[in-house]
């Protein structure tokens, strides 16, 4: 069988998934760029065409800059905080112990839990007259009073970066623990006999092994952390005082809540153009601990 | 096995036992809620064990009378169900045969690492045009417009795995088949897809995971009973005006089932697609 014609096929053979992805995501991100620079709005006619005006606007305003730093935030401490737990977590469950089994079948449970209601469960925790936590904390007489968990700026994201947490930290530890069970046994052996402490032995025997698909996981956590929005419209919306607000938030009202869709769009595509730069220089990353582990 | 000394068998367990009770206690706290007498949820101090179990919310919400909770939640059951469905048999018809052509031919796999890509598009990237789009369609609050903005996220994933799927069938078998005699396509029905079955449940389970869990285009593009899902019904009820904070848990416990069931049962195949590589948006 000729090669032309095998490429040909197969060609064929993507034809309908490439026409539906340029259908419902090429044409659409085409448009947004369209949009991004006229003044549309999100019911009516087309708009005027503004130049890069919206993008101006957006990068010099106070809003777009406080969103940024609120995201990072809640990206950054999120996503470590997942990383360290999961790890150590999946440490944990390569030991012997009673119900081993029974506890890594458990850790399906938070992934498993839909997002909203993650968020929803937690909302109803941090409940500021009724809620499970301000119950726990008064009765075990860590804090006088009940507190506004979730109502109060100061508090607020810590509250929200909590509960994505709980959900995330068991992926990232699955991950972690089915590298950990590819570590040869006669390596952390011999690295036994050899005399080497249990963080050497971390360090030098086994991270090598999880550096790969730890890479992997901290790429992927981090670009859905940067796009979050879930689970902050349902606990938050944002608030209190914007002081959850992240950037699919911020592009959310704009475009929608506002109805300023050229200026909306403008704003999706800078967010669009930061995780495709943290994207790359993560890729890179991971090319360079993927070489360096083989 | 390496002896482990008393106390770091005491550590290991006091260590797992702490892990236990962090997944379990709000998953566990969860369905407390929704089995407790509501005056119990509002007692100061917190009554953590309901005196009577109390499992009516499960049929207030269950049941179907005209303009009552239930009708509501029955109805974003229904379309999160027939939503997942459409969008999951869509991506799949997509996905087969994407996935076994770059597999078997990988001088095209760009186009597939393109598709792929775009996973790390906000959402809101395409929501604007996206919404115009379905408007100018008369397909918002529409369950076919909601499954068709879906094969966003599902096609390029199911894609994926698809095609490492099909990586892990030698093409040797095809091709001795082929020898004899056999059409490509009687080929494929007869020994690939077949041996491609079990990737093939994997992929649609994420993907109706992936379907089930989608809330920002479906609080987007819908508005009232006919298309809204359940994450929009239920982020309604934790938003809303709703007094009984157990109604609020019982809907959580109802929406969570499905996915943990399934992630429960096929926690091993579930694993190994994370694994390759995959994690859910």
């Amino acid at each position: 069988m000729s090669g032309t014609w095998m490429t040909t096929r197969a060609w064929l053979l993507m034809l309908p998934l490439l026409v539906v992805m340029l259908a419902v995501i090429g044409w659409p991100l085409a448009d947004t760029v369209g949009l991004s620079f006229t003044d549309a709005k999100l019911v009516g006619t087309g708009g005027n065409f503004v130049g890069f005006d919206n993008y101006a606007n957006m990068l010099s305003s106070a809003n777009f800059s406080r969103t940024l730093v609120t995201t990072t935030l809640f990206a950054v401490i999120s996503v470590a905080a997942e990383m360290v737990i999961g790890v150590l977590a999946a440490l944990l469950l390569n030991q012997q112990f009673h119900g081993r089994a029974i506890l890594r079948a458990l850790m399906i449970l938070p992934w498993a839990l839909p997002t909203v209601v993650n968020a929803t469960l937690w909302r109803l925790i941090y409940n500021p007259e009724y809620g499970a936590l301000n119950a726990a904390l008064t009765q075990l007489h860590l804090i006088d009073a009940y507190r506004s968990w979730l109502g109060e700026p100061g508090k607020a994201l810590a509250a929200l970066i909590v509960a994505d947490c709980w959900k995330n930290f068991p992926l990232v530890a699955l991950i972690a623990l089915a590298a950990l069970q590819a570590v040869p046994r006669d390596i952390t052996a011999a690295s036994l006999v050899d005399g080497a402490g249990a963080f050497n032995r971390f360090r030098f025997v086994i991270l090598p092994y999880l550096a790969g698909p730890l890479m992997v996981a901290l790429v992927l956590r981090t670009i859905e952390a940067f796009k979050v929005f879930d689970i902050i419209w349902v606990m938050t919306r944002g608030g209190p005082a914007n002081s959850t607000r992240t950037l699919s938030i911020l592009v959310y009202q704009e475009a929608f809540s506002f109805q300023r869709a050229g200026s909306g769009a403008s704003l999706a595509l800078i967010v669009t153009l930061l995780v495709t730069v943290l994207a790359i220089a993560y890729a890179a990353l991971v090319r360079k601990t993927a070489g360096s582990a083989a | 096995m390496e002896r482990q000394s008393p106390a770091f068998t005491i550590f290991i367990h006091a260590c797992a036992l702490l892990l236990a009770t962090v997944i379990l206690a709000p998953l566990a706290w969860l369905f407390i809620m929704s089995i407790s007498p509501a005056a119990d949820l509002a007692a100061k101090p917190l009554r953590w064990w309901p005196q009577s179990a109390d499992f009516s919310r499960y049929g207030q919400l269950l049941s179907t009378a005209e303009n009552s909770a239930g009708a509501a939640f029955t109805s974003s059951l229904r379309n999160s169900l027939e939503i997942a469905g459409m969008a999951t048999i869509a991506a799949l018809a997509l996905a087969i045969p994407a996935g076994w052509a770059v597999s078997r031919t990988p001088s095209i796999g760009w186009s597939l690492s393109m598709v792929i890509a775009t996973y790390m598009l906000p959402p809101v990237a395409l929501a604007v045009p996206l919404y115009m789009g379905l408007s100018y369609l008369g397909l918002l609050n529409n369950i076919f417009g909601l499954a068709l903005v879906y094969l966003t996220i599902l096609a390029p994933f199911t894609t994926w795995l698809m095609k490492s799927g099909f990586d892990s069938i030698p093409r040797e078998i095809e091709a001795a088949a082929m020898i004899d005699g056999a059409g490509l396509f009687q080929t494929l029905r007869i020994i690939t897809l077949p041996l491609a079955a079990p990737v093939m449940a994997t992929s649609a389970l994420f993907a109706v995971l992936l379907a089930w869990d989608e809330f920002f285009y479906a609080l987007l593009f819908t508005s009232d009973q006919r298309a809204k899902t359940l994450t929009v019904a239920i982020a309604d009820l934790a938003g809303g005006r709703v007094s009984d904070y157990g109604l609020i848990a019982t809907a959580g416990v109802l929406a969570a089932l499905p996915p943990v069931l399934i992630g429960l049962v096929m926690q091993r195949a579930l694993i190994s697609g994370l694994t390759s590589g995959g994690v859910k948006g």
